[in-house]
């Protein structure tokens, strides 16, 4: 039992390193005193996150990834919630093929959706932009915002609307006062799921981006560049930081969304 | 198109399923009516019918000779006490009450006022800012009743309401229903499959099977006077025996209902129609005289005991009142008796085939 035990230990922290390990060269280096990622270490330094700071091409390129993570999120949640009480509430003819639909563009390689969208919005004129970015993004984040939110909605009674509607209210007071209410902690994991998966994108946006880069782009393009690696892990670094801090709080807001419908179901 | 709630022949199918077919059901002002079943008979599909959550197939629903077949539920008279409660667990317990309030556009003196009112009704004062899950299931459904009737419904739509409460606090709750029901003298429409529940609160019941209404009638009619087998089966305990009409002499007949013998019983059929003969137990009693036979088994309910007779190999359900206090008063197995009983007891049936 003991020793099963201990290497049911050994085990994990192997899986643990091999998961964490590489992304700890990140933080690490950023605060060494060179420009070459080797060992050993040659001193403490803050520089590369001075110098990626006074950076305004870092600064606009994250300013660009913000943008259109924060209206990719908006619009395919927007679109989410629509479609998962659609999906939830009514006996919709053919539900299970839209649903199959809505999500076939996760199975899709997004290298074949990028060159798909790439087509489409040139047959049709469209110049490359961050609109074209976010539009492409908005296909990518609709099935993970249309599957978070369904099973938020499947967790609450449905008799919940349907006595808003005995009490008087019109189907579009009840979605406000009840339905969207109660699938508030999933709109809010579909909001930070779908930003985490646009900012996280790299190529869909490398087809679809203008002259504008979103930072994965950017960072992609300063690998060229051996003496700016410290500034890139500096600021990746900080995204990691940035993404924890997000994840964590996506996490609080299913538990809370979770004990919240658990009451539902109970008493 | 008498009534204050006609239902006119409306049926409601689920795919291949008749949910509900071609009902007639003429409820009145006032009247609380049980809509009585065994489960997947039709009564929650034509109740939320009357609510508006579904749209019948065929036929019309009318309150006040109005048709409302074609109106939304929030522009219907009726209001429901679903058998979630669904309780708005985003909401205390006053904004739960008030929610059907809002286009009334009241003052917040005059909102606070009604609230109250409806608080002090359900005997909940002082519980308007306690969240939903704070409340016991009994306080649920009473929240949920008053959230009902603060919009002065013409019709309130009970979706068997009582039955997630245990035993004791059921009993509570039908009596206080019934005396709600008439204080504030609103027409109710109760769906249960409670039988006991339905003949002890209700002016008439309907007996629902298969999408159809049995039989509409009080709570006494249903009991002592069904109209078929199933309503007979389906209200209490009663025994069949088949039987053939023998001699006819005005409103009486004697009918051969073996192992019987020949009895004598209202019933309409000429001499020689096939009919069935129904008897409840507690109308069977233990005689002098009467139908031979043996005790199989004896249990003691308490206030009352059930005993299997067996009469020339038919067991024949017996039930007792336990008047005297002594266990020598009632029969033990083995024991040979005589079964009698009041000649207007028997209910005649027509036949199956």
């Amino acid at each position: 039992m003991k020793t099963r035990h201990g290497w049911l230990l050994v085990y994990a922290i192997f899986y643990l390193a091999f998961l964490y390990v590489p992304v700890a060269f990140l933080p690490l280096f950023s605060f060494n005193n060179s420009v070459f990622i080797a060992f050993p270490l040659s001193g403490f330094t803050t520089q590369w996150y001075a110098q990626m700071f006074a950076d305004g091409a870092v600064q606009q390129a994250l300013f660009n990834s913000l943008k259109v993570g924060a209206v990719a999120a908006v619009a395919a949640t927007a679109l989410g919630l629509p479609a998962a009480k659609a999906l939830t509430r009514y006996r919709v003819p053919g539900g299970g093929a839209v649903l199959a639909l809505a999500n076939l563009s996760l199975f899709i390689p997004e290298i074949v959706l990028g060159i798909s969208l790439l087509i489409l919005l040139s047959v049709l004129g469209v110049p490359l932009s961050l609109w074209t970015v976010t539009l492409g993004h908005i296909v990518i984040c609709a099935p993970f915002a249309i599957t978070v939110l369904m099973s938020r909605m499947d967790g609450f009674d449905k008799n919940l609307e349907e006595a808003s509607l005995d009490l008087g209210e019109s189907g579009w007071m009840t979605f406000w006062r009840v339905t969207f209410p109660l699938a508030l902690p999933g709109v809010i994991s579909s909001l930070l799921l779908s930003f985490m998966v646009s900012f996280d994108d790299f190529l869909i946006a490398y087809f679809l981006a203008g002259n504008d880069a979103t930072l994965p782009i950017y960072i992609w393009g300063q690998l060229r560049f051996p003496d700016k690696l410290p500034t890139v892990l500096a600021l990746g670094a900080l995204i990691l930081v940035a993404s924890a801090v997000l994840v964590v709080f996506a996490e609080w807001v299913r538990s809370h969304g979770l004990k919240d419908r658990h009451r539902m179901v109970g008493a | 198109m008498s009534g204050f709630l006609h239902i006119d022949r409306v049926t409601k199918r689920f795919g291949s399923v008749t949910a509900v077919d071609a009902v007639d059901l003429t409820i009145r002002r006032g009247e609380f009516f049980s809509l009585l079943g065994p489960s997947g008979c039709g009564k929650t599909t034509l109740l939320r019918m009357i609510a508006g959550f579904e749209y019948p197939d065929g036929g019309d629903i009318f309150v006040e000779d109005q048709r409302i077949t074609d109106t939304p539920p929030n522009l219907r008279p009726s209001n429901m006490v679903f058998q979630s409660y669904a309780i708005f667990p985003h909401l205390n317990v006053f904004d739960n009450i008030a929610y059907g309030l809002r286009k009334e556009r009241l003052a917040r003196a005059e909102l606070d006022r009604r609230v109250d009112e409806a608080l002090a009704m359900i005997k909940l004062e002082g519980f308007g800012a306690r969240r939903a899950d704070e409340l016991s299931g009994g306080q649920r459904q009473r929240v949920a009743l008053a959230r009902a009737l603060i919009r002065r419904p013409k019709v309130l739509l009970l979706d068997e309401p009582l039955g997630a409460l245990d035993k004791r606090l059921r009993e509570a709750m039908q009596i206080e229903l019934r005396q709600l029901q008439k204080s504030v003298g609103i027409t109710f429409v109760f769906v249960t499959h409670d039988q006991e529940e339905a003949l002890s609160m209700s002016d008439r019941v309907a007996v629902m099977s298969g999408g159809k209404v049995l039989q509409v009638a009080g709570p006494r009619e249903l009991y002592e006077a069904p109209n078929c087998r199933e309503v007979a089966d389906f209200i209490g305990e009663i025994n069949f025996f088949d039987g053939i009409v023998a001699a006819r002499d005005g409103e009486t007949a004697a009918i051969d209902a073996p192992p019987l013998g020949r009895i004598a019983a209202n019933a309409a059929g000429a001499v020689g129609t096939k009919v069935l003969v129904a008897l409840r137990p507690e109308k069977i009693a233990f005689g002098p005289q009467g139908v031979p036979g043996t005790v199989a088994s004896a249990a003691y309910l308490g206030e009352r005991s059930h005993y299997a007779v067996t009469v020339a190999g038919r067991t024949i359900a017996v039930a007792a009142q336990n008047i005297a206090k002594s266990a020598a008063q009632g029969p033990a197995p083995g024991d040979a008796v005589h079964l009698t009983w009041a000649p207007d007891a028997v209910v005649v049936l027509p036949a199956e085939d």
